[in-house]
């Protein structure tokens, strides 16, 4: 009896158990992995680090590139807070930059810029906060903001030479040069025209060296050497036991043209090319050099000991130097490796002439003697930036990761996935001798969508990394146009701006204090104007002139404290600037649309900021009323009524 | 009641083997049964959804995508994960370029021919089975569909293995050659590739499971009966 309800049941299982299992495997939904989870940290930790409670300031300084924005983004670390836009290469109206004559003859004929690595001044291998430069990648320039004040003094350049200003801003230790490098070859000098098809042998580039003036920042070209068509792209220099010396990365040593992702990435390395610059600056001043289109260029075919190529894997973006200086470190992007060569070994290497070849006079120093280390960090590496405490860290653009790996043992320990395509990474002071090793920034390129959405054109994420423990933390993500391509960071105490300009420091010829001072004079017909703006008028509150005058307005905010900005905008003549406490801006515009324009202050300033007015009366140049009455009756009448 | 005859069988020692011939000629003879024929007739319409469902999916995850991009390959044709943010079939062309993968392209695909034809094909095979209630006319379908099965998965596999080994030699970025796993993940580049057949593959081994199970009963159904 058991043995068949056992074998009834055995049978009865077995249909069902074929029939169930058949369903069951349309069930499954193809065994979908799980999405990694990023390591997030422990969230009410990063909060803590990244909290700066109201009125409590931040512990370091940010100095974004704003990439085609041409401007710099400044904000606060760890709170991530964004401060202000320091405006360089484009005009901006929030701060009336490019408004006024003294800015619009900084920006010249452009009205954008490009820029890639800002750098801070150096002595002695660290930051000393006086100045930030900044490169314009696209009109090859290099502009220089003075941390005193926070504002775009000077901008040098179209840079002769030099097209494709990418391999920029990086200062030597002392800030005796400021580098500046060709990515995109030309026939030099610029203005001639040859072939595409000549490339290899009549397009060429430069790497230069542009002198900082110690005393006033002010930058001159100081040296140039001219070098093969490769791209030149990323910079650095040398500190410590490399002090002297420059770097550049390239691609393209294929010397290709056309569609370069495929042309220009067939070998397997490229070149970094190291540059004495103390012997560049000799030759110099040796005379060893020719002069093209004004600048001083050194043709490595005639002038040895200046330039060497040491090969690097494989289309390298950054080259590093390790805060001693005894290494400098190339990460190819199409390699999965970070090469970390020796500096002693450069130097002996081309001691002992181990060379390989040569590129158009300028040696190729064997890979093999001058290599220390290959770190298999990982796929796309991009740039590197040092701790201090002996790791490095490289960004993973492919990978979209950081990877953090021992010096000297040159192990790769730990490793962060970062949202999305990292392009450069920051440490404060990560390219100083002595750097301060406790975040990290990574300068992703994309977002995907991990901000609130606003449509297509999407914003950076920038994201805080924690590196102070063995294993690094995600802290905080922040959006920010585009586009940072790199940062600097200072700390804050190492910073000592202005908040007001005094009266004793205004030394602008034109700058009135005294309402008494203010008025009008004409000379023909150029009207010269001083004005001055305090809370909450503008004098004279009324400017007559008549149609077509050249008009200049010496504006004086005569406020001696802080915040107390006031704008000065003029209806329908595109005109707006921005004075701060103490400062005097020029206007200078032709009255050429007749009519009444108010000017008003933009800055809200006072209670009775929306009083804070004036008129401009355009007469026309017709005759009163002249235009507006052959129009319409009413505003012929309205317009006699004016006139009387 | 078939449910004593069978459970007699259980107990009752196999008859010795006559003539082998006539014993084979027995077996693809023998009638299948009603409920044998119904299962059939289920069995054959399990093929009719494997026409809309996807026969595998590929899914590419990496930390640039954490939700993993998609690839499903159905009977007849090729599709990417498709949202409204993005297109996964261009995408997964558009990043393999820099490897220099061949772009996979619906067109060049002969399987999106014959897969479907194949599978109309089975479910009249099998329906004819049902029809005509005979053994050797399922024993057909099964083993006919078992070879069409083996081809199909060796075919998808020759498949995988030239896309991951013919690479332009001047793609950008160069890779060790590679083929994408059949069952399970692998690890190319910074992509973690799985590879899992999918809802279709599995209607199509119930097919068969329902063809072995409609073969396995009626063969002991009509031992019982024999007995």
């Amino acid at each position: 009896m058991i043995s068949r309800k056992a074998s009834t049941l055995l049978r009865n299982a077995t249909q069902a158990s074929l029939l169930l299992g058949t369903f069951v495997l349309l069930l499954l939904p193809g065994c979908a992995p799980k999405a990694r989870v990023q390591k997030r940290g422990d969230i009410a930790q990063a909060a803590l680090e990244t909290y700066v409670p109201p009125g409590d300031l931040d512990k370091y300084y940010i100095f974004y590139s704003g990439g085609q924005s041409g401007s710099v983004f400044v904000a606060g670390l760890p709170s991530m807070r964004p401060i202000i836009t320091i405006p360089v290469f484009a005009p901006y109206s929030a701060t009336g930059y490019g408004y006024d004559k003294e800015s619009k003859a900084l920006l010249g004929n452009y009205t954008w810029g490009d820029v890639h690595h800002p750098a801070l001044s150096e002595t002695n291998g660290d930051y000393d906060g006086r100045w930030l430069f900044v490169n314009d990648n696209a009109n090859n320039r290099v502009a220089r903001i003075d941390l005193r004040d926070f504002k775009t003094k000077e901008i040098f350049g179209p840079i002769p030479n030099v097209s494709g200003n990418h391999g920029s801003s990086f200062v030597t230790p002392n800030t005796e040069y400021v580098l500046a490098a060709t990515r995109f070859s030309i026939p030099l000098p610029k203005g001639t025209y040859v072939p595409r098809e000549q490339y290899a042998t009549a397009y060429h580039g430069v790497v230069s060296g542009l002198a900082v003036d110690p005393k006033t920042g002010h930058l001159s070209l100081g040296w140039q050497v001219l070098t093969p068509p490769f791209d030149w792209d990323v910079g650095s220099t040398g500190k410590l036991a490399s002090d002297g010396w420059a770097f550049w990365t390239s691609y393209n040593a294929e010397r290709a043209t056309g569609k370069l992702e495929v042309t220009s990435t067939q070998r397997d390395r490229d070149y970094i090319a190291a540059v004495n610059w103390k012997a560049a600056a000799q030759a110099v001043k040796d005379g060893k050099y020719k002069i093209i289109d004004g600048a001083k260029v050194i043709d490595p075919r005639e002038t040895q000991g200046v330039i060497y190529l040491v090969p690097c894997p494989k289309s390298p973006h950054g080259v590093d130097v390790t805060p001693d200086g005894k290494y400098f470190v190339g990460s190819g992007k199409l390699a999965g490796i970070t090469t970390v060569f020796s500096i002693a070994k450069l130097k002996q290497a081309i001691e002992a002439k181990n060379f390989t070849g040569n590129e158009d006079g300028i040696p190729v120093v064997n890979y093999d003697a001058v290599k220390e280390a290959e770190v298999n960090v990982g796929l796309g590496p991009l740039h590197t930036q040092f701790d201090g405490k002996g790791y490095a860290y490289t960004s993973l653009y492919i990978e979209s990761a950081i990877a953090k790996w021992k010096l000297g043992t040159w192990q790769v320990v730990d490793k962060i996935p970062v949202s999305y395509n990292i392009g450069h990474l920051a440490i404060p002071g990560g390219d100083t001798v002595h750097p301060d090793g406790q975040y990290v920034l990574a300068l992703n390129k994309l977002s995907h969508g991990r901000h609130l959405n606003v449509g297509p054109a999407q914003p950076e994420d920038t994201q805080l990394i924690d590196i102070s423990g063995d294993r690094m933390k995600l802290l905080y993500d922040t959006f920010t146009e585009p586009e940072p391509h790199y940062a600097q960071m200072i700390r804050a105490d190492q910073l000592h701006p202005i908040e007001v300009y005094s009266q004793a420091e205004n030394h602008d010829p034109n700058a009135v204090w005294d309402v008494q001072h203010t008025g009008i004079t004409r000379q023909g017909n150029h009207v010269i104007v001083h004005m001055t703006a305090v809370r909450s008028s503008f004098e004279p509150n009324k400017i007559e002139v008549n149609q077509g005058d050249l008009v200049t307005i010496y504006l004086t905010n005569i406020e001696q404290t802080t915040n107390e900005i006031h704008g000065w905008a003029l209806e329908e003549y595109n005109i707006n600037i921005a004075a701060d406490p103490g400062e005097t801006k020029t206007i200078e515009f032709v009255a050429d649309k007749p009519g009444v324009f108010a000017y008003y202050c933009t800055k809200f300033c006072s209670a009775l900021h929306q009083e804070m007015q004036g008129y401009l009366l355009v007469k026309p140049k017709g005759g009163t009323g002249a235009k507006t009455a052959s129009t319409h009756g009413s505003h012929a009448q309205m317009a006699s009524v004016g006139s009387h | 009641m078939a449910k004593d005859a069978l459970s007699t069988v259980s107990i009752t020692p196999a008859l010795p083997p006559k003539n082998r011939a006539a014993n084979e000629a027995r077996f693809f003879d023998q009638p299948l049964g009603l409920s044998s024929r119904i299962t059939i007739f289920f069995a054959a319409l399990l093929l009719v959804p494997a026409f809309f469902f996807p026969l595998y999916r590929m899914t590419l995850i990496s930390n640039q995508f954490p939700d993993g991009l998609n690839l499903n390959i159905y009977a007849g044709h090729l599709r990417g994960g498709q949202s409204a943010e993005r297109n996964d079939l261009i995408e997964i062309n558009t990043l393999n370029h820099y490897i220099g993968m061949h772009p996979l392209e619906e067109t060049e695909f002969s399987e999106f021919q014959w897969i479907p034809l194949m599978l109309g094909f089975f479910i009249l095979l099998s329906l004819r089975a049902a029809v005509q209630d005979k053994m050797s006319a399922l024993v057909d379908t099964l083993v006919s569909f078992g070879w069409f099965g083996a081809f199909a998965f060796w075919h998808f596999y020759e498949r995988l293995y030239t896309y991951g080994h013919v690479l332009d030699p001047s793609a950008a970025f160069k890779v060790t050659p590679f083929t994408p796993p059949l069952f399970g993940s692998r690890q190319i580049a910074n992509f973690t590739v799985y590879d899992y057949p999918a809802a279709g593959s599995y209607l199509m081994a119930g097919f068969v499971v329902l063809l072995v199970a409609t073969i396995v009963l009626s063969v002991r159904r009509n031992k019982a009966a024999r007995a």
